[in-house]
């Protein structure tokens, strides 16, 4: 199994990925692309089948056909590696899931320590860069129940980031905070577009999906209804997404 | 009628006591370790989808849960006896003491284990840990964490039912008694220091475990707030 996909294939590629919740169809033939260093947005509906299609990435979902390469993983195939594929992918969480009974330096030292077999100094000092890039250096020895909602979803990132991943995803991760602390989550984001990071984000902020994203996918009804520039948000071809943004709150 | 209590005449017999305390808190001290190891083997193979270990495991805890303790001590004693293993009655009450705790520590466990939310163990999985370093570090310690004051009471507990191991002559502290009331005839007075020297045991067991805590859990002795 290729590990380093050359530069010109996608990191990612969904191709007619199907899924079915018993009855329910969630995904309907998907399929989508995602360059290197390109930042791809879902959006849509709740219950579109955006969530789970990015789920599909890191095989948190099964699919029940189609085919999903991820880093030169066959990530649809019964035989992948997982660790192997979890190690190229990051995936940040709209609960954020930081580990309760360690402190946010012990949060992001563990995987690379237990995965990668980092040296325990060497880690530390992975935290604390990961932490700056976030702006977190102080929170370090803190636990993640004396941090704002935020600052937890920041540190979560910087967890992510410590297994130097080369596309990251992200789950609805500002949904669970106020406008406040939104904001500063995602300047973290927009600063790891900036730094060429790949990344595909489940959003419901259209502001900030069209500032950052390269391109848009809306999905409707486990499909891909409409794809494109984020210039689609502002004229958007089909009634469905017309819809979708007229109800929603388009932030310039 | 009066009361007359002749407490020196007991109290004389102090090494005795003493070495009765000293064998219940070793009986109480292998059965708890053995137990935790037995009773959260038993919790995470009732979590397993093998359904003849998770069922295995699930006959196990309610034999158990519905016998009484003597019982289960009469049980491994004779029943040893009859395979023609010829074992010390403090072996044998270690091992009764050790299956019948391992039982409730396996349900106290579950609801530790079951008390981890899903999205802990999806976040360790994006992380690429390995399911046994998943186990380690995002179940079984916080699970610990959750249920220790339960887990602590449990294995209290524990200690005093030990005493019905008198019953198969091990030396324990309730056994010395016996013995003593039958030799003094001042059974109320024995009976009285005995009750004494297992409540001193029983803090002495929740000091451990209050110690035992603050290494275990740092998050606990910083913030004091539970899990």
């Amino acid at each position: 199994m290729q590990q380093n996909p050359s530069p010109s294939e996608p990191i990612v590629s969904l191709r007619d990925v199907q899924k079915s919740f018993g009855a329910l169809r969630v995904l309907d033939g998907v399929s989508f692309a995602v360059e290197r260093g390109e930042v791809l947005a879902l959006i849509g509906r709740s219950g579109s089948g955006k969530s789970t299609a990015l789920r599909c990435i890191d095989r948190f979902e099964k699919v029940d056909g189609g085919e999903i390469v991820v880093c030169g993983h066959r990530v649809d195939r019964p035989d992948v590696d997982l660790r192997a594929l979890r190690q190229d992918v990051g995936i940040v969480f709209q609960s954020y899931n930081l580990f309760p009974h360690l402190t946010i330096e012990q949060n992001i030292t563990l995987a690379p320590c237990a995965v990668k077999g980092m040296a325990a100094s060497q880690a530390r000092d992975l935290a604390r860069k990961v932490l700056a890039q976030v702006g977190l250096e102080e929170k370090l020895h803190a636990y993640p129940e004396q941090l704002s909602g935020g600052q937890q979803q920041r540190a979560a990132i910087a967890r992510s980031l410590a297994m130097q991943p080369k596309v990251m995803l992200f789950d609805e991760v500002t949904s669970a905070l106020d406008p406040e602390l939104t904001a500063e989550v995602l300047k973290v984001i927009e600063q790891l577009a900036a730094d060429g990071m790949t990344m595909v984000m489940v959003t419901h902020e259209m502001g900030f999906a069209k500032g950052i994203a390269d391109r848009i996918v809306f999905m409707h009804r486990g499909k891909v209804h409409e794809t494109g520039p984020a210039s689609i948000l502002t004229s958007p071809t089909t009634p469905e997404l017309m819809q979708f943004v007229g109800t929603g709150n388009l932030k310039s | 009628m009066s009361l007359q209590l002749d407490f020196p005449a007991v109290l004389e017999r102090w090494p005795s006591f003493l070495a009765g305390a000293a064998l219940t808190l070793e009986l109480a001290a292998f059965a708890t370790v053995l137990g935790a190891l037995l009773g959260t083997l038993a919790a995470v193979g009732r979590g397993t989808h093998n359904a003849l270990i998770s069922g295995a495991c699930k006959v196990y805890v309610e034999a158990i849960r519905n016998t009484p303790l003597l019982v289960q001590i009469f049980l491994v004693y004779f029943g040893l006896a009859s395979l023609g293993l010829k074992l010390s009655a403090f072996t044998v009450a270690v091992a009764a003491l050790t299956i019948n705790v391992g039982a409730y520590t396996a349900e106290i466990m579950r609801a530790g284990f079951e008390a981890i939310p899903r999205g802990q163990i999806e976040a360790a999985e994006g992380l690429a840990l390995s399911r046994l370093q998943i186990y380690w570090h995002i179940i079984l310690l916080p699970a610990v964490e959750k249920v220790y004051p339960a887990l602590t009471s449990q294995f209290v507990l524990l200690m005093l039912a030990s005493s019905i191991c008198s019953q198969i002559s091990a030396e324990e502290l309730t056994a010395v008694a016996n013995y003593i009331q039958s030799d003094t005839y001042r059974a109320f007075e024995t009976y009285i220091i005995v009750a004494v020297l297992y409540v001193i045991l029983s803090l002495i067991m929740r000091a451990g475990f209050w110690g035992l805590g603050l290494v275990l859990f740092p998050r606990r002795r910083r913030l004091g707030t539970p899990l």
